[in-house]
């Protein structure tokens, strides 16, 4: 089955990323297709490069990024709730005169057409949020 | 846009204010409209007190996005679903709803009600009909 992923919450402070990247590693160990993972409201801060949790626990962002890695997953941040929340790539943080970027190496930027996207391509769209 | 037509469900659960999700949902549909789906919102739980008038958030410091609402008609949004049970259960009637239009191009652009007002059982047939659905 093809599946495409909504991320609606931030790291740490909610375990909806913590489930949805579950979710997604058992999806795609059994074998299905994850068709885009989409970080939407407080969800984009899973996309910054800059978070440094203590040693001895999860790193959820190098998670997400190491599975990216394995399966080719296609991590996509919202472009417009990322602008408001201070997550951005080389290219926002020079058109909005902003001195620094956060992007992780594996997640790209882009509009809320992709969230619409996933979920007139994937079988199955599931949300993960409060 | 896309020759797949699916049917999309916004759910909106939550009060206008206090958290973003209304606020980042309804840029979601408006977003969304683009792609040609057929879309409807559903208004479920604090979620109904998003479509009351008369909001003020002055005092807040907070932007009033409810007038946005009534432009729904407009982006070919037009099944707006209010769930009877949470109106009733907060002392709300639809007269303290906005109440949004839309023009019927197949009537002549005759104006319509958007808002179907709905029971808890009925929404839940309506939602089993969905292929997704996004919930705030």
């Amino acid at each position: 089955m093809k599946f495409g992923i909504q991320v609606n919450e931030g790291p740490y402070n909610h375990q909806s990323s913590d489930s949805a990247y579950r979710f997604t590693k058992a999806a795609l160990e059994k074998g299905h297709e994850i068709y885009r993972v989409f970080f939407y409201h407080d969800g984009v801060y899973n996309g910054s490069r800059l978070g440094v949790p203590p040693q001895d626990d999860r790193n959820i962002t190098e998670l997400w990024e190491a599975l990216a890695e394995e399966y080719n997953l296609d991590l996509v941040v919202c472009v417009a709730a990322a602008q408001r929340r201070g997550v951005l790539d080389e290219s926002e943080a020079n058109r909005n005169g902003k001195d620094a970027n956060n992007i992780a190496a594996k997640f790209r930027i882009s509009g809320l057409g992709q969230l619409i996207e996933a979920g007139i391509q994937s079988d199955r769209l599931i949300v993960f949020g409060d | 846009m896309s020759e797949v037509i699916k049917k999309f469900m916004y759910v909106n659960r939550k009060a206008p204010y206090g958290t973003i999700y209304a606020l980042e949902s309804l840029e979601v549909v408006l977003i969304g409209a683009a792609f040609d789906q057929d879309v409807s919102l559903a208004f479920i739980d604090d979620g109904v007190f998003q479509l009351t008038t008369g909001q003020d958030t002055k005092d807040a410091g907070m932007k009033n996005f409810s007038p946005t609402y009534s432009a729904l008609g407009d982006y070919d949004v037009t099944k707006i679903y209010v769930e009877k049970e949470s109106l009733e259960e907060r002392g709300l009637t639809l007269d303290d709803l906005q109440d949004l239009k839309y023009e019927d191009e197949d009537e002549d652009w005759a104006e319509k009600d958007s808002i179907r007002l709905v029971s808890r059982e009925e929404l839940a047939q309506v939602m089993d009909e969905q292929e997704i659905l996004l919930s705030f």
